[in-house]
């Protein structure tokens, strides 16, 4: 009994949300010096280089399903919107020859266009966020394969659209880090999410919105034309992602995408975001994004058959999340 | 005194309810202007009508002498009418200045928030409501009590003229409630009109300056407080006359004792608590909110786990450890809230009472026996007094009172004698707490063993045939009930913080 009363009050003392970041963050540690003793290839510049470039794609999705779940909703939508995206960028470069700039600008557009209806369908005509990303998440896969004819869109005719995911700024400026940009683009978008999170008012609405929409509205908050701006917010995002996608393959897969939507969520869980919504962080989902990467990756390595990594992911999600309920009956 | 608000001929119609006819309100600059009346009379509606959260289906409504027609809780803002709702609505995860800027917060280019001036002028409306509170305090971790204060400042940050308080004691202790009444006071003295809804009697003397009762939907009078005897209040409200007669504690003496509890411990919250109840016993768990009333029933029921002390039921030694052991040995424990912990609202009445014992009316394969489970609703609807159409109403469409008979019942199936009630009349109006109270009665006759739980006073001392009194998680002394205690004697003991402790209990 005493023992729980003062862990009870240790974590009284840690801010909230601070506990399950720092365990998320431990256990990202802890894997990453797990897989090192178990294996001399894992700890090699190129193998966690090829961590991140993997955590990028995965990363901007969960940041933008951070920003619904905070709302107290959620987006399964996030990954046929990816690549949705892709393909409208692979129609605009490839089919219209438009230059490069004007392809990402569209993809991004298309994605916040595509968040602002599954907004409206939430917001506006009250469809539970399940059902509607849903609804959104099936339209998408059928258009996207509609749009692209059912075949792969290439980018051979854009020299350079490869390099915004592959490419590395940072390798050309300090040689011996090849941090490909992709990744950089994940930890810009991820600094700019979560400077909106915590010090403008869109960021304000969303906790605002997950702790207690009524209260928001009584205060006489248009709560509707928030959070569609949440939504179309965290589509554009997802555009980011389609364009990182694509430029990864350097092609639109039209029939790739269902699946992200689910590890997307559960990066976000990992991090010790409340599915209940009111709370949440984007550093911890990109720990939570860098976990599954680093999971998938390390068992890899140790040549675990992948129907058993999909089966250990599964595992750590149940786990992580367990953590959290366990601290919270404890505090409580 | 000018009036800030005249309110005439007010109809509201929602589908299949006439929910107000023809009623009036009217209030001036300077007053504390108390409405009353019982649940479901259409005070909270009326209400709702002037801070423009419902449109009036017809009437007359002025504000500052204009005919105004708020169509959102924002416009009657903008009109100088904040409202402090009945039940909290905070966001628990924001901070107390975040809550209070909602909706205006300071921004600078580009949507950034100025949470400096955010802090800086929370600080100031704390300050001159003489508030001792940390602006950047996570809402969620703070007492209901300052959750309530943080209400009242963001009503006051709007520069209201006109503050609508719907029960804004519910939740706080005699302490809270003198400190929220410093507050209202000061602010009449500047000027603001405050509508007061409430059910605690008693407090109408205190703060209010004129009264307004309503009774289902209708306007029934408005009286000056100081010269209207409360009973004549009561009346009005309910239609009759309401009688309190004293409690005559039987004599139990040779009565088996039930429950009883001794030394039980639960880090600071329970302190060496011993007590004993007989059958037939009302035992009243009287002291301030935190007084550790709550934790102690909790722990009898093993809803919480204990660190030390021995339950005895019937004399037998028993190993409480979840409420499953406790339900087992025959206590039943009725939570303050009910709709979190004792009911499926959404079902209906007969399903709900069958839920607590599922298994009688399990055939063959786990089918269920829906005559045996209505048969036994009706039986309790009839004894209980349920009122309810039929037994497969649901239950979220029944009064609060009819709602806390529903759960007495649940728990009487389940062959429950030693019952703890935790605040039982909570949101219940005045007609149906003198029902609950009878129906305690009744139980106790019959040989229940009733352990009742509750800050009024005027309840525990309604109700109890003893009255165990509680400071700080230590229990401060039994006091016999009837008329040899009074109001002072509890008060005394609830406030008895020294280390000094005296049982004066006969048992």
């Amino acid at each position: 009994m005493t023992d729980s009363t003062i862990t009870s009050k240790a974590s009284v003392l840690v801010e909230r949300g601070t506990y399950q970041k720092l365990l998320a963050f431990a256990s990202l540690v802890a894997l990453l010096i797990g897989f090192s003793i178990a294996s001399p290839n894992f700890m090699q510049t190129s193998n966690m280089i090829a961590i991140l470039q993997a955590t990028s794609v995965n990363g901007v999705l969960a940041v933008a399903v951070t920003l619904v779940i905070i709302t107290g909703g959620i987006d399964l939508s996030v990954g046929t919107l990816m690549t949705f995206c892709a393909v409208i960028a692979g129609v605009v470069l490839t089919f219209l020859g438009m230059p490069l700039l004007i392809g990402v600008v569209a993809a991004i557009i298309a994605g916040a266009l595509c968040g602002l209806c599954s907004g409206t369908f939430v917001a506006k005509m009250k469809i539970p966020p399940f059902i509607a990303t849903l609804g959104m998440m099936l339209i998408l896969k059928g258009l996207s394969l509609v749009i692209s004819g059912t075949r792969p869109i290439y980018f051979n005719d854009t020299p350079g659209f490869h390099l915004i995911s592959r490419g590395s700024l940072i390798g050309e400026v300090i040689p011996f880090l090849p941090i490909p940009n992709g990744v950089l683009i994940l930890f810009l978008v991820a600094a700019l999410t979560a400077y909106i999170l915590n010090r403008t008012v869109l960021g304000r609405y969303t906790f605002a919105l997950g702790s207690n929409e009524e209260a928001v509205r009584l205060s006489g908050v248009n709560t509707d034309m928030w959070k569609m701006r949440i939504y179309a917010l965290a589509g554009g995002i997802c555009g980011i992602g389609g364009i990182l996608i694509a430029s990864r393959l350097n092609s639109a897969q039209p029939s790739l995408g269902l699946g992200y939507e689910l590890e997307a969520i559960a990066a976000v869980v990992i991090g010790g975001t409340s599915l209940s919504g009111g709370r949440g962080t984007i550093l911890g989902t990109l720990i939570g994004a860098l976990i599954m990467a680093v999971l998938t990756n390390g068992l890899r390595v140790l040549s675990v058959a992948q129907e058993w990594q999909t089966v250990v992911t599964g595992a750590i999600i149940i786990l992580a999340v367990y953590a959290d309920m366990v601290r919270r009956n404890k505090s409580a | 005194m000018t009036r800030l608000v005249d309110m005439k001929g007010i109809e509201k119609k929602f589908p299949g309810v006439h929910a107000l006819k023809n009623v009036q309100f009217d209030l001036k600059s300077g007053e504390v202007h108390a409405l009353m009346g019982e649940n479901g009379a259409g005070k909270s509606t009326l209400m709702k009508i002037l801070s423009g959260i419902y449109q009036r289906d017809g009437g007359e409504l002025l504000i500052g002498g204009q005919e105004a027609n708020p169509v959102s809780p924002r416009e009657a803002q903008a009109l100088g009418i904040g409202i402090i709702h009945q039940e909290l609505s905070l966001m628990n995860d924001l901070t107390a200045a975040q809550n209070i800027f909602i909706g205006r917060e300071p921004r600078r280019s580009f949507g950034r928030l100025d949470e400096a001036a955010l802090n800086a002028r929370t600080a100031e409306i704390f300050a001159s409501m003489n508030l001792d509170l940390d602006p950047t305090a996570v809402v969620g971790d703070l007492t209901i009590a300052k959750q309530q204060m943080i209400e009242i400042a963001k009503a006051l940050s709007y520069r209201s003229n006109v503050l609508i308080m719907d029960e804004p004691t519910a939740a706080l202790n005699d302490a809270e409630i003198a400190e929220l009444f410093v507050i209202i006071r000061r602010l009449r003295d500047e000027g603001v009109g405050i509508t007061y809804i409430s059910h605690k009697m008693d407090e109408l003397k205190q703060i209010a300056d004129r009264v307004t009762v309503m009774r289902d939907g209708e306007y029934v009078g408005t009286v000056v407080a100081a010269d209207t005897p409360l009973s004549q209040i009561i009346a009005m409200m309910v239609g009759r006359e309401v009688k309190e007669v004293p409690v005559v504690a039987p004599d139990l003496s040779d009565a088996e004792v039930s429950l009883e509890v001794t030394n039980l411990s639960r880090g600071k919250d329970i302190q060496d608590v011993s007590f004993s109840v007989r059958k037939g016993e009302i035992l009243g768990f009287a002291g301030l909110m935190g007084a550790g009333r709550t934790e102690v029933a909790r722990a009898i029921f093993g809803a919480d786990p204990r660190d030390g002390g021995e339950i005895r039921v019937h004399g037998r030694l028993v190993d409480i450890r979840s409420p499953a052991d406790a339900v087992n040995v025959g206590i039943g424990y009725l939570s303050e809230d009910r709709k979190h912990f004792g009911l499926a609202t959404g079902m209906n009445v007969r399903d709900n009472i069958a839920l607590a014992d599922m298994r009688s009316f399990t055939g063959m394969g786990g089918i269920l026996d829906d005559d045996g489970m209505a048969a036994t609703a009706r039986n309790y609807i009839d004894q209980l007094g349920i009122r309810t159409p039929s037994e497969v109403q649901e239950v979220r469409l029944l009064s609060g009172g009819n709602q806390q008979k529903v759960v007495i019942a649940k728990w009487l199936l389940r062959d429950c004698d030693v019952l703890i009630f935790d605040e039982p009349t909570r949101g219940i109006d005045v007609g149906a707490k003198s029902e609950i109270y009878k129906l305690l009665e009744v139980l106790a006759d019959q040989g229940k063993t009733i352990v009742v739980i509750s800050s009024e006073l005027p309840e525990i001392m309604r109700l109890s045939h003893r009255i165990a009194v509680m400071c700080e998680g230590r229990l401060t002394g039994i006091l016999p009930g009837g008329e040899e205690t009074t109001q002072e004697d509890i008060m005394h003991l609830a406030t008895q913080r020294a280390a000094a402790m005296q049982v004066t209990g006969t048992h």
